[in-house]
């Protein structure tokens, strides 16, 4: 288990506990507690509702793989420190990861 | 192998002829299917079996829902007896195996509302204002539909329609016109390099100072910056837009905080396409978490006569495959038989037996 603290809009901090051996990736964990993701491709890089924004512990996430810089291209609202959820998996290095929603969930 | 690109025809035959008697104002139809992803495509072949025509409408130009908009050369593993089949292929062999079902498309175009007649029947408009009349409403409308992201740029909305586009529909309207785009994607390089030609100033804006995703086009791009026939400005992004009325001018502020103003008659921002619930959300159906609750005998909402199948609908145990939606498909059209011909009796039939008996 780590732990990795999600901000909302708001700005308030709430710690998750997070698996590291089951083979979620950290898209799939924040829909699994309920986070509102809408996640429309499933996890294949595609859809961009899975967006983050890395506050902190960006420099022990690996580095982003062409789907997603291409992805990542195409957003209006990314920045330097944009990630797509679905394309992070979760490893012991991770921990203390903080992290902002950022794909607008709106219906 | 059935020639590529021969069913694409036949449903650009089907739009025309659609557009070009527009004149009447009406589509008459027996199941409006809002949504043509693979499992509205679908439904149009388990309605056939019934007898039971069907329009379809999507608010994609193009017919496969997320499979050609998202993700179209992926390979799909759990498709019963199609194992590894690639996205657009499974879209195109819907369309054959539909295809003497006779289905009406009207495609770009959203739903936009669902009217009840007097004699139960149901009047679905859309925002180009097409009307169907049909007997019952399907919606198979996945995540519901796509439509552009929009960037936070002050004044956007006020100058929709104005000289802000979130696609390009007619390039021709660019001819000798100044013209902004933002985006760093595909569309919005391929849309750079087009209008290059045919725009008397094409000026591209993009928030990073690389276009990772396409090489070639990038490539191409900064070859037409360099021979000054387009102007790039990177680590940019427009910031509000200017003008009385319409369109004049936008403001762009650089990472460095700089602030430039540009004249233009057009903003053309390409980010992608989203998926939006819209106006399914107020037709009074039972929506959990931006999905339409449904009964699992027959798939049908809380309102008689509209049904919901596919990633839209929800119930205990629901799972979001395109397998389970073409289950649901052929359930529900069972139970909206009774809905299109009152007086008769079903009997299923298997296709083994009885063969298809196409209209």
């Amino acid at each position: 288990m780590i732990n990795i603290t999600i901000e909302n809009n708001e700005g308030e901090r709430q710690d998750l506990e997070v698996p590291v051996d089951m083979g979620f990736n950290l898209m799939e964990i924040l829909k699994a507690c309920e986070y509102d993701i809408m996640a429309t491709c499933g996890g294949m890089g595609l859809c961009a509702t899975c967006h983050i924004e890395v506050l902190a512990g960006a420099d022990k996430l690996p580095e982003c793989n062409d789907t997603e810089l291409t992805t990542l291209d195409t957003l209006p609202d990314a920045d330097m420190n944009s990630r797509l959820s679905c394309q992070i998996r979760p490893s012991l290095e991770m921990n203390g990861l903080v992290i902002r929603l950022k794909a607008l969930q709106e219906a | 192998m059935i020639g590529v690109g021969y069913e694409w025809e036949v449903l650009l035959e089907y739009q025309n002829f659609q557009n070009s008697h527009s004149y009447f104002n009406m589509i008459t139809t027996d199941i409006c299917i809002i949504g043509a992803g693979p499992v509205g495509l679908f439904a149009v072949f388990e309605a056939g079996l019934l007898k039971m025509r069907c329009h379809l409408i999507d608010a994609l130009p193009i017919v496969g829902g997320q499979l050609a908009e998202i993700y179209p050369q992926k390979p799909i593993y759990d498709i019963p007896g199609a194992p590894g089949i690639i996205a657009e292929d499974l879209v195109k062999n819907l369309l054959i195996q539909i295809e003497e079902f006779k289905p009406g498309f009207t495609l770009g175009e959203r739903v936009q509302s669902l009217e009840k007649q007097e004699d139960e029947s149901y009047i679905v408009t859309t925002n180009e204002g097409t009307a169907v009349h049909c007997k019952v409403v399907v919606i198979a409308a996945g995540l519901g539909s796509f439509e552009p992201r929009k960037p936070a740029v002050e004044r956007l909305e006020y100058f929709e329609g104005k000289g802000v586009h979130y696609m390009v529909k007619k390039p021709q309207q660019f001819r000798n016109q100044h013209v902004v785009l933002a985006g760093g994607g595909d569309s919005a390089l391929d849309w750079t390099i087009f209008l290059a030609d045919i725009a008397s100033r094409v000026t591209l804006v993009h928030r990073g100072d690389t276009f990772r995703g396409a090489p070639d086009s990038a490539e191409k791009v900064f070859e037409l910056a360099e021979k000054g026939k387009i102007n790039l400005i990177l680590q940019s992004q427009v910031s509000s837009l200017g003008g009385n009325g319409v369109l004049k001018e936008v403001s762009i502020l650089g990472n460095d905080k700089s602030i430039t103003t540009i004249p233009t008659d057009h903003f053309i921002p390409l980010f992608g396409l989203s998926p939006k619930l819209g106006p399914i959300a107020d037709w009074k159906l039972g929506v959990e978490k931006s999905a339409v609750t449904v009964n699992t005998v027959d798939y049908s909402t809380n309102v008689e006569r509209i049904y919901a199948i596919g990633d839209i609908n929800t119930y205990p145990g629901k799972l979001k495959l395109i397998l389970c939606g073409f289950h649901e498909a052929a359930i529900m059209m069972q139970s909206a038989f009774k809905y299109v011909y009152p007086d008769q009796k079903l009997s299923f039939k298997y296709t083994t037996v009885n063969g298809v008996n196409a209209f």
